[in-house]
């Protein structure tokens, strides 16, 4: 066989389309896939829940918009869910970048927050209101870095698989709440009503905006942090390749546990807040779903604390506006929300997919074997 | 004490078929973390299919028809939400853990969802045939009781486990699916078509693990229904439960059997506090955890997950 036959039998090989990785998009095309793909999933759903009531698509948008902004109530209420949803978001990143998969969110959320109540449950009334609230940030802080430095620590030891350990901490840390309202709440109702003392002062007259200030400037913060400082670097070096960490001198047991007591801590923030500012009582669904939410507001953001700012809104936005569709819908149970999020999740999922690679196909007259993308056999 | 080990049985089997779809996906190198998503909408599927079937029966259901039925619409309907997550992370290469979590949240909203439209009014009568014992149980005492009393679902779990283990281990097929979730360049370079094992792994898992919701809600809390979340709940103790038994679908029977026994305790003591309850709940979880740590300090080569678990494979990157 000579050459020419040889290349026309890879020719005739050469499969109806192939995949070739990206170097990198311009952004404006990234936003505008992004764009395609939430419209695209919030159209689908529309279109689902229309036809499981008499409602149409329109009225579906109408009170996606009017649930979510449709009075300065509701608009403080989608603010201070962004601000929660966005503290577990930049809680999770620098461990993200780190790849170390905190799915512990939950957890982490969880024991904070009754560490705080704990604190209103046994000093409330007794001490000063300020001494509570003291006592409330250290503990509920010191809680969630234990949480989140337990599994970091195994982790760098024994390289023990840190996605399960914080799943199953989860579970440990429900179990914790269920307990102690087993011990407090003596009717044996399992719930805690809300307790009268350490709650967070009104900034300007309104409960909402302390929490919204805090985490948006700690969102900030945290930009900055995994940008600007020698410890950010360090993280985002461990995160690409552990090998070269070793090599230019940077002690990667030290990076992970250290990212995880910053981790751990500032879930322990967001537990804070909600025991202190939003529900003054802890319940096994405090953390609401949160750890999990937040994994796809930093991976949507790929991995930006600024950008986490507009991916969470988002999903407060179609979680607030789903419960309006909802009632105007007359579905019985929420979970239609849960549907739609889940949509709008697996188109955006997929649209990384045609940010990452391009589709090429078989051009018509094969000549050529050489392509721009792929390397020359 | 044979009541509770006929119900540690009941919850094992749940777990069992959860933990036995997670192995076969995981061996395949596919962390997912949707199989409590999937286990739901098994459920989903399943109830569908014993409405359907009860609908067409008019009130003279046969047995065999029945489980028929409901176990192909229940594999079905979990293989298909296991479509969507080979779909995204097979061919678009897109995070697994992302993409697992995607599909929990969607398949517990679509399970609640479905469910308000599933006709349950003969559930009671189909949840009592499902689960109606060996034929010849009631003659062998106590030994009957525990080990033949349950419905056909339970054996079912056992020979998919003992099933899966030796396809995993004796066979051509088994070798090639750990080869792919060991090394897919290697699996590929020796020829082994990756995506096609990879997309069956999935779907079967997910068709298997989606029988243990369905067992739960059809035959230990004969078709009563309430929401989702305890199905979910199971099937993170269910992931749990594949590092317990270190990848091995045949341990996964005993091991099932001890985490059911665990959960099931604290319900059936009668004489401890609802606080000691809790803290016998949260037993499973923590033995989890040991026994994720103490394998990974020992470092078995035996006993590791897949080598490329969670990693996409793109035939072009090196």
């Amino acid at each position: 066989m000579d050459n020419q036959q040889k290349k026309q039998a890879q020719v005739k090989k050469e499969p109806f389309f192939r995949l070739v990785k990206r170097d990198t998009l311009p952004v404006g095309k990234v936003i505008l896939i992004y764009a395609i793909a939430i419209v695209g999933s919030l159209l689908l759903s529309s279109i689902i829940c229309s036809a499981f009531s008499d409602k149409n698509p329109l009225q579906f948008f109408s009170s996606l918009f009017g649930g979510a902004f449709g009075s300065s109530r509701r608009i403080w209420l989608l603010l201070q869910d962004t601000a929660l949803l966005l503290g577990v978001a930049i809680a999770l990143v620098p461990a993200f970048k780190m790849k170390f998969w905190n799915l512990g969110g939950n957890g982490q959320i969880l024991v904070s927050c009754l560490a705080a109540v704990a604190c209103m449950y046994y000093l409330g009334g007794k001490i000063p209101d300020f001494l509570v609230i003291i006592l409330m940030t250290v503990t509920s802080i010191l809680a969630g870095a234990i949480w989140g430095v337990l599994p970091a620590i195994f982790k760098a030891l024994f390289n023990t698989n840190e996605s399960l350990f914080t799943l199953m901490l989860n579970y440990i840390a429900s179990g914790l709440v269920a307990m102690f309202i087993s011990i407090w709440v003596k009717s044996g109702s399992g719930v805690l009503y809300p307790l009268p003392n350490g709650h967070f002062p009104n900034l300007f007259g309104s409960k909402y905006l302390l929490t919204i200030i805090v985490f948006f400037a700690l969102a900030v913060l945290m930009f900055v942090y995994l940008k600007y400082t020698k410890q950010g670097y360090e993280i985002s070096v461990v995160g690409d390749s552990p090998n070269t960490a070793k090599y230019i001198g940077i002690d990667v047991k030290k990076v992970i546990i250290r990212t995880m007591i910053i981790s751990g801590a500032l879930c322990g923030v967001v537990g804070l807040f909600v025991a202190g500012s939003i529900e003054h009582t802890v319940s096994t669904a405090s953390a609401n779903n949160m750890g999990f939410t937040a994994i796809m507001a930093t991976w949507l953001a790929a991995f930006n604390p600024l950008i986490m700012m507009g991916t969470c809104g988002f999903i407060a936005f179609v979680d607030k506006g789903m419960m309006e569709v909802r009632s105007a819908f007359g579905f019985t149970n929420d979970s239609i929300a849960n549907i739609v999020i889940g949509l709008v999740y697996f188109c955006v999922i997929a649209c990384s997919f045609f940010i990452t690679y391009e589709v090429k196909f078989r051009k018509p007259e094969a000549r050529s074997t050489k392509t721009e993308g792929g390397k020359p056999l | 004490m044979i009541t509770f080990l006929v119900s540690a049985i009941s919850i094992a089997t749940v777990l069992l078929f959860g933990c036995v779809g997670e192995i076969i996906t995981e061996k395949a190198g596919h962390l997912n973390l949707g199989i409590p998503g999937i286990m739901c909408m098994g459920t989903a599927g399943g109830c569908l299919g014993t409405s359907l079937y009860m609908g067409i029966a008019n009130g003279n259901p046969s047995w065999l028809l029945l489980v028929l039925f409901s176990l192909v619409f229940s594999v079905i309907f979990a293989a298909a939400t296991g479509a969507i997550y080979a779909l995204l992370t097979v061919s678009l290469r897109c995070n697994q853990n992302i993409t697992g979590l995607a599909i929990t949240i969607f398949g517990a909203g679509a399970t609640d969802f479905l469910m308000s439209f599933v006709d349950r009014t003969h559930f009671d009568a189909a949840g009592k045939l499902i689960s109606s014992p060996l034929p010849f149980a009631k003659n062998l005492g106590w030994f009957g009781e525990i080990f033949l009393g349950h419905g056909v679902f339970v054996y079912i779990a056992i020979a998919v486990a003992l099933a899966c283990t030796f396809v995993l281990n004796k066979t051509r097929v088994g070798l090639h699916l750990r080869a792919v979730g060991e090394s897919p360049a290697t699996a590929d370079a020796a020829g082994i078509n990756v995506t096609a094992y990879k997309y069956v792994a999935i779907l079967v898992g997910s068709g298997i693990a989606g029988l243990g919701g369905f067992y739960y809600i059809m035959d230990y809390i004969k078709g009563s229904w309430e929401n989702a979340s305890i199905i979910e709940a199971f099937g993170w103790l269910a992931i749990a439960l594949v590092i317990f038994v270190l990848w091995k679908p045949h341990l996964g029977i005993l091991g099932a059997l001890l985490f059911g026994g665990c959960y099931i305790v604290a319900f059936v003591l009668a004489n401890v506090t609802s606080t000691q309850k809790e803290i016998i709940k949260m037993l499973p979880y923590v033995i989890t955890i040991v026994v994720l740590i103490v394998t990974s300090i020992f470092d078995d080569k035996e006993n590791q997950p897949p080598a490329s678990l969670g990693l996409p494979y793109f035939r072009e990157d090196r």
